[in-house]
């Protein structure tokens, strides 16, 4: 394990490919363990493929190409002999619109523990989905229903569903695309605060078009600008006393 | 006038009243100062609609119900005209008139009354025709000059129009379902009729189905036995062994071609494999009778099986083969429609691509895909040629595979085939086998489709 804010992740050099067109044109980037790191930019500007370049869930993509090392403890998870499927289980990942599979909410957060062995017993697998549902603040809401499908919930319980799926094979780090932007200003603030307990337990980077979340969650700031890492830093240097101009142009809303 | 130059003609005037109406509203508006409310071409529409529409109509309607009514004037004619027939003779003598003014028979083999009938029907369907011929063009030509006189410059042409077209519309619609619902009925009435001379329950519970064949008026004495069940076995026998081989391979090509294969692959293989479905089903028939079951009983007998020449097998294998486009093209549909975000989410819990589809993308998949298998199985119990050819016409009840059955599409065209009495018992079994086999089909359409109709929901 990592002490706060040692690095957890390190990118170096990291280029991404689509085809021909290049998306990524070198992004070294820390990102310090137990705290949360929000990567900001005008859409386009390639936060997602970073950060499906810590999951590598680039390698579903076809035709993309990522060149260049990202470091998790110290491991590249470039490597040949890295298994993407451990690595996944270390790096969870949570999307921009909420997916659910179409099975009971007991079975979506029970899915991973279950491909990854993780659970011997039924007892432990309830005991689990419990803790997920718990860590992801869904419990009191659901836990006299947990039979009934996932994609009968809100919008933000199906968010918060797909968290707890996520953090049910007990990963590291936690990505999170853009996670509030189909759901509404209240789930949105459920989501915040959720995001704020869990940095305790897990590395968290999260995407978002929004200054105020971004402000409002995370220690630490990445802005993008076509494909390029411009500024990265505290996040609260960054929004009061941004040093690049671009950042400062984004930041008070020049550049959408 | 015949009917096609009648049609002709209206559509003539039809054309003409177009660039009438088109021509007339340029005319009216270039000397007024307002807008015009609709494009030119919709007071052309407008006219054509109102001169086409009542005058086809009239002309359809009337060909359809003008034979009816000149038959039973002919029929008067004959009765009336010498003394007591029966009713049998007077068909006999209609038949007989009419085939004379078609010149089928020569006036020297029939008697005078019978010529004189048949003047008397060709006067009738002379007046006929030209009754319908002034009818419709008096309709036209109202038609028009009502039409023509509502142009102007303000008129809700385009109103009018599309108000027309809805209406054409659902009297599309309506003669779909109105011609649906006659087909049942006259099922119904028919299976009715041979329900007063075989039982319900021996019909339908019957284990022996040999319907005599009559060749001479005096065997029709015996009217055979009607039992359903060996046709319905045979039908359930071979659908099951088409389903076996169609499931399997047409699901698997489906998650191949839908997960696994590259795009250029894919836009390949999959028109290529719809091709498939394109086959006539005899060209599917021929090849099972002269090359699957040839080989089947090959290969049967070098491992010591008796096959006899036609088997549920073979017409098994080869309905499957030809439904195997069927499920891979619909299955292929649904699983591309399950959202490639539950792909996304599956794998980036590290699920491996096998275990995203077998847990996550199957699953979702799965009402589609049932319903694509009760489509192809109501495909199946349908399919005739390649049982006629392939499988016999001996109504065994066997769970034999190896051995001759048939179905219940085969019997229906068995029992249709050469010149037959149309109330016998045997005629009406058809009908009433057909009922049985569309209340059938109908249940697995209507199951199906109300799966996919659900499934449809889920995602939008
Ligand atoms: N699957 C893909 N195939 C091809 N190009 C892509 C794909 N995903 C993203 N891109 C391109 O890469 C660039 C960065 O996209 P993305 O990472 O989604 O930006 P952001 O998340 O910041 O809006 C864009 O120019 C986009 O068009
Ligand atoms: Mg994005």
């Amino acid at each position: 394990m990592s002490y706060e804010g040692e690095n957890k992740i390190q990118s170096t050099g990291v280029q991404v490919y689509y085809g021909e067109t290049r998306a990524l044109h070198g992004i070294d980037l820390n990102i310090g363990a137990n705290e949360v790191t929000s990567l900001i930019g005008p859409s386009g500007c390639g936060k997602s493929t970073f950060l499906r370049c810590i999951n590598r869930m680039n390698d579903v993509i076809e035709g993309c190409r990522v060149e260049g090392s990202v470091f998790i403890d110290g491991d590249d998870i470039y490597a040949d002999h890295m298994d993407v499927v451990e690595l996944r289980a270390r790096v969870g990942m949570v999307f921009q619109k909420p997916n659910p599979f179409p099975k009971s909410i007991y079975d979506n957060v029970a899915y991973g523990p279950r491909i990854h062995g993780l659970a011997p017993t039924k007892e432990a697998l309830d005991h689990m989905v419990e803790t997920s549902l718990r860590r992801a603040g869904l419990w009191q809401e659901v836990h006299d229903r947990l039979g009934d499908t996932g994609s009968g919930l809100s919008g933000g319980q199906q968010q918060r569903l797909c968290i707890a799926r996520a953090i049910a094979v007990n990963p590291d780090v936690v990505l999170m695309d853009e996670p509030c932007s189909a759901l509404d200003p209240i789930a949105t603030a459920v989501i915040e605060e959720l995001i704020e307990e869990l940095k305790s337990e897990y590395t968290i980077v999260i995407v978002t078009h929004s200054m105020q979340q971004a402000s409002r969650v995370s220690q630490k700031t990445a802005y993008f600008h076509l494909g390029n890492v411009v500024e990265f830093g505290d996040t609260s240097q960054i929004f009061s006393n941004p040093k690049n101009t671009q950042t400062e142009a984004y930041i008070s809303g020049r550049i959408g | 006038m015949s009917l096609t130059f009648l049609s002709v003609s209206i559509l003539v005037l039809g054309a003409y009243s177009f660039i009438f109406g088109r021509r007339r509203v340029r005319h009216l508006s270039a000397r007024v100062d307002v807008k015009q409310h609709s494009l030119d071409g919709y007071h052309g529409a407008f006219v054509m609609a109102c001169v086409v529409l009542p005058a086809f109509s009239f002309a359809v309607l009337w060909s359809g119900f003008a034979p009816l009514i000149i038959n039973d004037w002919l029929r008067e004619f004959i009765a009336a005209g010498s003394g007591a027939l029966t009713n049998a003779e007077i068909n006999v003598l209609v038949s007989k008139a009419k085939a004379l003014h078609a010149g089928v028979i020569n006036a020297r083999f029939v008697g005078p009354d019978t010529v004189e009938a048949a003047d008397y029907f060709a006067g009738l369907l002379e007046m006929s025709s030209y009754l319908r011929a002034t009818g419709a063009i008096a309709l036209a030509l109202a038609g028009f000059y009502f039409s023509q006189k509502l142009i102007a410059p303000r008129f809700a042409a385009r109103q009018r129009v599309e108000k027309i077209a809805i209406w054409v519309m659902i009297g599309a619609s309506a003669f779909a379902i109105l011609t649906t619902i006659g087909i049942i009925f006259s099922l119904i009435f028919e299976t009715y009729m041979f329900f007063q001379q075989v039982p319900v329950l021996d019909f339908l519970f019957g284990l022996h189905w040999s319907p005599q064949i009559a060749i001479r008026e005096d065997q029709a004495a015996n009217p055979g036995e009607f039992g359903a069940i060996p046709l319905f076995a045979g039908t359930l026998l071979i659908t099951f062994i088409a389903m076996l081989v169609a499931v399997p391979v047409g699901l698997m090509a489906a998650v191949y071609l839908s997960e696994y294969a590259t795009h250029r692959l894919r836009n390949f293989a999959k028109p290529t494999i719809e091709v498939l479905a394109g086959i006539p089903t005899v060209v599917y028939g021929f090849f099972a009778a002269l090359v699957v079951a040839p080989l089947l009983r090959n290969s049967g007998a070098d491992i010591g099986l008796t096959l006899s020449s036609e088997s549920a097998l073979a017409a098994g294998i080869v309905m499957g083969t030809m439904l195997i486009p069927f499920i891979s093209s619909l299955s292929d549909d649904v699983i591309n429609a399950v959202p490639q975000s539950l792909r996304d989410g599956a794998s980036a819990l590290g699920a491996t691509k096998s275990e995203t589809i077998k847990q996550v993308v199957l699953p979702a998949a799965l009402p589609g895909i049932v319903s694509a298998i009760l489509l192809a199985i109501s495909r199946a119990i349908g399919e005739t040629m390649i049982v006629v050819m392939a499988a016999g016409i001996a109504a065994n009840l066997t769970a034999n595979p190896f051995e001759s059955v048939t179905t219940v599409t085969v019997q229906i065209v068995v029992l249709l085939i050469g010149d037959q009495e149309f109330d016998s018992a045997k005629t009406l079994a058809a009908f009433a086998l057909g009922l049985v086999l569309f209340f059938i089909t109908l249940i697995l359409n209507v199951v199906a489709l109300r799966i996919v109709n659900k499934y449809r929901e889920q995602y939008d």
